[in-house]
């Protein structure tokens, strides 16, 4: 054969040939039979194709190595398990992952449910901190002006805060 | 609420069967969810993870809809206990095999579980008997809008809830439910129903998931994708797939009815037979005599009122249940002797079959 194909997991003869069509994109994975069987290709029911892509798409090379800031993992890692290690990793993964959420899901943005809650905390939270921060520094810098008005603001913030949370409740 | 009182009280997938369960046994939605600036289960420390662990238990058994309910770590519970989680549907394989810093709260009813620090810090799922998504979607919901009260999930808004696996991404649902297929496997069509469903963007699995068998033709078929859709168009979706199967199913069965007849009265009726006078049986061969009195019941051989006792022994002839049973741990060979004289005891109640509305 001129152009025999390798597996694309780990380069030997491909020998199970495998396309999906998932949501009118085709997907195509060439394997060996030893990964074939490993991956469990061979058992229709307990097959997902998605994990395979995932493993297989990232690139192999750990050139200038990616790694998460937050938690330490790098590609390597990701490559090995096909699982993140923390939320900040789809930050530090973002420019290898969007591909591959492409060929995975419907799209690539969510639409569905939002945490409103949460994330309505979440601004109020860093709204509180951005007062406190500005308060202390006119403290400091002696501007007693703008720091009663960020006194005042603070302290209508958490009123409201704290109405609201009795409301919740 | 202990373990023990769990096990024994009336639980929904065992005790509240009707015929409007007639195809799907079982509705199913889970919800993944991670705290907020926390490293996912598979990677975070011991520490941390114990750390998760408290801050979601208490948040969780907090729940009214968790009064009275189980909350524990995986590593009180025994061996022969999760067994008996896992063959209800209540827990994963995975979460059984978990170390220390795993946990689960499952409500009095059985219907709410939140596994923690499974692959994801919490996994909300509620499982109801019956084809019923909507009721399932509405709990689900609830129950997840007032963890978000007193729990920072990892959500970013172009990516949606964050989970350890980008397979997950987005809405990170996956709804689910359980078929009983028979005349789909009878009639050698199941392979095709695969292909189709695997095409359309869902999984098809076996009865405890992943890699299992389908012994009793019983399928769980769900969704795969879960980013760029909304929660109620993948269930839609999902729900339009699966109302095309259960007419492939019911078209089968008339199908079965009109050309082979005499050949499946003769299934069903030697089912019943070896069922009440069997004395080795082993769980496929159970799963797979069950499957044809629950079609039996379906077709009217025997009456309605029989069902749920045949999905509740979908469920006790499982090894876990069956040592439970019998109150001792017990082999392979043995168990099939225990699961014998069960089932021989239990269709000692079981009225004859009458096939006059299925023979033709």
């Amino acid at each position: 054969m001129a152009n025999s194909l390798k597996c694309d997991l780990c380069g030997k003869p491909a020998t199970v040939h495998l396309t999906q069509i998932v949501n009118n994109k085709i997907h195509k994975v060439d394997l060996c039979e030893a990964c074939a069987q490993a991956k469990g290709v061979t058992d229709p029911s307990g097959f997902s194709l998605a994990d395979l892509l995932l493993k297989g798409s990232l690139n192999p090379e750990p050139q200038g190595e990616i790694r998460c800031e937050a938690c330490g993992l790098t590609q390597q890692d990701f490559k090995k398990t096909g699982r993140f290690g923390c939320p900040a990793c789809y930050e530090a993964f973002s420019g290898a992952l969007d591909p591959i959420l492409d060929s995975m899901h419907k799209g690539t943005s969510h639409v569905g449910k939002v945490p409103q809650k949460a994330l309505e905390r979440r601004s109020l939270y860093e709204r509180l901190t951005r007062l406190e921060t500005d308060l202390d520094q006119a403290i400091k810098a002696e501007r007693y002006e703008d720091a009663a008005r960020y006194r005042d603001e603070l302290h209508q913030v958490r009123q409201a805060a704290n109405g609201k949370s009795k409301n919740a409740k | 609420m202990k373990i023990n009182e769990l096990i024994d009280a009336p639980s929904e997938l065992t005790d509240t069967a009707t015929s409007k369960s007639a195809v799907v046994l079982m509705t199913r939605i889970r919800l993944a969810r991670n705290l907020a600036r926390h490293p996912f289960p598979g990677w975070a420390k011991e520490a941390e993870g114990r750390a998760v662990l408290a801050a979601c238990l208490q948040a969780v058994a907090a729940l009214p809809q968790m009064k009275r309910g189980l909350a524990v770590g995986i590593g009180e519970l025994s061996e022969l206990e999760k067994q008996i989680l896992v063959e209800r549907h209540l827990i994963s394989r995975e979460l059984s095999h978990g170390k220390g810093a795993a946990g689960v709260v499952i409500s009095k009813d059985q219907s709410c579980v939140v596994m923690i620090n499974e692959e994801d810090h919490l996994r909300i799922q509620v499982l109801r008997a019956g084809f019923c998504f909507k009721k399932v979607w509405a709990t689900i919901d609830a129950l997840d809008s007032e963890l978000e009260e007193n729990l920072d999930f990892a959500f970013n808004p172009r990516l949606g809830y964050l989970t350890a696996c980008p397979t997950n991404l987005g809405t990170a649902i996956r709804a689910s439910t359980m078929m009983h297929l028979p005349a789909l496997v009878i009639s050698g069509q199941m392979e095709k129903v695969v292909r189709a469903v695997n095409q359309l963007g869902m999984a098809v699995r076996g009865l405890f998931g992943e890699g299992s068998d389908a012994s009793g033709s019983i399928f769980q078929i769900s969704n795969q994708t879960t980013l760029g859709e909304t929660e109620e168009e993948i269930i839609k979706h999902l729900t339009g797939v699966l109302n095309t199967i259960i007419e492939q199913e019911l078209n089968a069965r008339e199908k079965l009815l009109e050309g082979e007849s005499t050949k499946l009265c003769d299934k069903i009726g030697r089912a019943y037979g070896i069922l009440q006078n069997g004395f080795l049986l082993n769980s496929a061969e159970g799963m797979n005599l069950l499957s044809l009195i629950r079609l039996g019941i379906d077709l009217g051989v025997f009456p309605d009122s029989q069902r749920a006792l045949v999905d509740r022994l979908f469920i006790e002839c499982q090894p876990g249940h069956i040592q439970r049973h019998s109150r001792r741990a017990a082999e392979a060979a043995q168990r099939d002797v225990l699961r014998g004289e069960m089932l021989r005891t239990e269709f000692e109640k079981v009225p004859k079959p009458d096939f006059s509305n299925a023979a033709r």
